[in-house]
């Protein structure tokens, strides 16, 4: 039953990374970097539900509850979208034809930025963020206990990867997507707009890391401008686990550090928890650096 | 001017202005030692990420090693020799130099395995690894744990510190210039043709990171004797992103740019420390200009967008900087 109940908590918890990781792993696919401002658009997501969520909620009130929550999400989701739109045209566009070093030294900047200018606007002492649903135990199977905020997660999750799954597969823009990331020369011959699907790339992924911003904030319901650094750095080995630029990857690399991530901390180990991340990224960049799905490529010359 | 030259001159200044500091102020003698430790930092980090083109974000936490090997060893070992400044000298310098080897140690564990990568993995990578050396640290009681280090004598002065910033960029500077150095740069300008030349890259990359630990590791020897306490927080991310500007900021590769940067940034720093007092900006301006990360951010992706190469990247100074 531990062992079950561990379980459940580690996918909980893997359910946040693995949306962080979608979004990271769709911007390596397009443009081959590794958006390190990509944790911090998940704290300005939950930055976005502590401040929205009240109103939202008033608006629809007691009975329509449930959808003042997915008016939460999808406000909060579309912010996001708009500020990775933004980040990528201010910042990393006008630095596309320049080594790649430049572009991740100006993300780590942007990283920066968005934290300490998160202190600067919403302050640096942790915040409480509101109950969206009534949090209590909805099963409760001989000890093991699920709680309604868990449910949330898993039915906001389940629905986000479907919807991804139909955009990228199905939309002439997924179309378009996988076609850059395959090989962004050839797209650009055929007639794909780059700019527009790395646009598009940017918001699919932040609305993404938004909604996980609000979720994670719903379990654990303490946010501060610095959040998004450990999630972030956690989600990017999620990513690399899976094999970067692997979509469904990136969802199980996620879930898998969130299930192990859990186990440890119910451990002895707990004290390295924070670790543990690490730990798992260097065992897999020495053994198996494409990652579990992805295809080792050679490098030409 | 030749190097030789240069760095006795450089020394026989350190050791002049050291026997003066006893009637200079002394936050200034404190804001001057922090130049000395940044520009052993900048430059050292430069050797990694400039010259060689490794981008290493892992610099603070080797800082952290040898800050904390050389604490642990001057805190439990009383000076011999009576205690006169000799045994004094013996102690400090010997706890640094194990400091640096432990820091080199720590870089040879973490560059073995992650200098096989390239670009953001490293970064990310090295980043990891500076953190797992944190949280270690802060997992060990015998050096205080998150609690910090406390009671470490102030053997520190201007003399060693400059004596060290010296010998840095002296050894630096000599070995990128030297035949064997012009292996880094090869590394950097181009990796495969490199290896089609017969240079062993693996190898470089493992020196370079390994004596860019080893001074890292001495300036935290340093850092630790002149404020007299460490504590694990001292050594976050933060910490190695203000040496990765001081080397951006120089010019990567530009060893003579790093060094003025360090001097620049530390005054910089230490300028928007009071700025708190500066009455006549309105207040938002005053919690702006506090937020040192933030203005670090800007500035950042500033000098990205604008001037890659750094302030003084192309320039030259004196002889032939090796390009």
């Amino acid at each position: 039953m531990e062992f079950l109940q561990q379980m459940i908590n580690g996918l909980s918890l893997g359910a946040f990374y693995a949306l962080i990781a979608l979004g990271y792993t769709m911007v390596y696919g397009v443009l081959r970097f590794i958006n390190f401002a990509h944790g911090d658009i998940f704290m300005i997501g939950a930055y976005c539900g502590y401040y929205l969520s009240d109103r939202i909620l008033r608006l629809f009130g007691e009975k329509l509850a449930i959808l003042g929550v997915v008016g939460v999400l999808l406000t909060t989701m579309a912010i996001c979208a708009l500020l990775g739109v933004v980040i990528e045209r201010l910042a990393y566009r006008p630095l596309r034809s320049r080594p790649k070093l430049a572009v991740l030294i100006t993300a780590i900047g942007v990283s920066l930025f968005l934290e300490y200018g998160g202190q600067y606007v919403f302050g640096a002492v942790p915040q409480a963020f509101p109950e969206l649903i009534p949090d209590r135990q909805v099963a409760d199977l001989g000890g093991l206990s699920i709680s309604t905020n868990q449910v949330l997660v898993f039915v906001v999750t389940g629905i986000l990867l479907v919807a991804l799954n139909f955009i990228v597969k199905r939309t002439k823009m997924g179309l378009a997507m996988r076609a850059v990331s395959m090989n962004a020369t050839a797209a650009q011959l055929m007639g794909v707009n780059i700019d527009t699907v790395i646009s598009f790339t940017f918001a699919l992924g932040s609305a993404l890391a938004g909604a996980a911003g609000i979720l994670y904030s719903v379990s654990y319901p303490s946010i501060d401008p610095l959040m998004g650094v450990i999630p972030g750095i956690k989600a990017f080995v999620a990513a690399v686990l899976g094999g970067i630029g692997h979509l469904p990857g990136a969802a199980v690399g996620g879930l898998v550090i969130g299930v192990v991530e859990s186990f440890v901390a119910a451990s002895s180990l707990s004290n390295y928890k924070e670790g543990i991340a690490f730990a798992i990224l260097i065992v897999i960049l020495l053994l198996r650096p494409a990652g579990i799905f992805g295809k080792a490529t050679i490098e030409k010359v | 001017m030749n190097r030789p030259v240069a760095l006795i001159l450089a020394i026989i200044a350190a050791a002049v202005v050291s026997t003066f500091s006893g009637s200079m102020n002394a936050y200034h003698v404190q804001v001057l030692t922090f130049i000395g430790i940044n520009i052993i930092l900048g430059v050292s980090l430069n050797l990694i990420n400039g010259h060689t083109g490794q981008f290493s974000l892992g610099h603070a936490g080797f800082m952290a090693v040898g800050g904390y090997m050389a604490a642990y060893l001057t805190t439990n070992i009383a000076p011999p020799f009576g205690g006169g400044w000799v045994g004094q000298a013996a102690v400090f310098l010997g706890s640094l130099l194990v400091g640096g080897l432990a820091a080199a140690v720590a870089g040879l564990i973490v560059g073995v395995p992650s200098l096989r990568l390239k670009g953001d993995y490293l970064a990310i990578i090295t980043l990891g690894f500076g953190e797992i050396i944190r949280v270690l640290i802060q997992n060990t009681d015998a050096v205080g744990g998150p609690r910090g280090l406390t009671g470490i004598p102030g053997y520190t002065n201007l003399f060693w510190t400059f004596l060290f910033a010296a010998l840095t960029i002296y050894v630096i500077s000599s070995l990128v210039d030297s035949t064997y150095g012009r292996g880094f740069l090869t590394v950097r300008d181009d990796e495969i043709a490199a290896d089609a030349m017969g240079i062993n890259t693996t190898r470089y990359k493992v020196v370079a990171f390994v004596l860019g630990a080893f001074f890292a590791g001495i300036a935290g020897g340093l850092y630790a004797h002149s404020t007299r306490y460490l504590t694990p927080e001292g050594f976050t991310f933060q910490k190695t992103v203000e040496i990765v500007i001081v080397v951006i900021l120089g010019g990567m590769g530009h060893n003579a740019g790093v060094t003025f940067a360090a001097v620049l940034v530390t005054l910089l720093l230490e300028a928007l420390r009071g700025a708190g007092d500066f009455t006549w900006m309105p207040q938002f301006v005053r919690d702006l200009i506090k937020n040192r990360t933030l203005i670090f951010s800007m500035v950042l992706i500033a000098l990205m967008l604008l001037r890659p190469q750094g302030l003084f990247g192309g320039m030259k100074l004196g002889k032939r900087q090796a390009a």
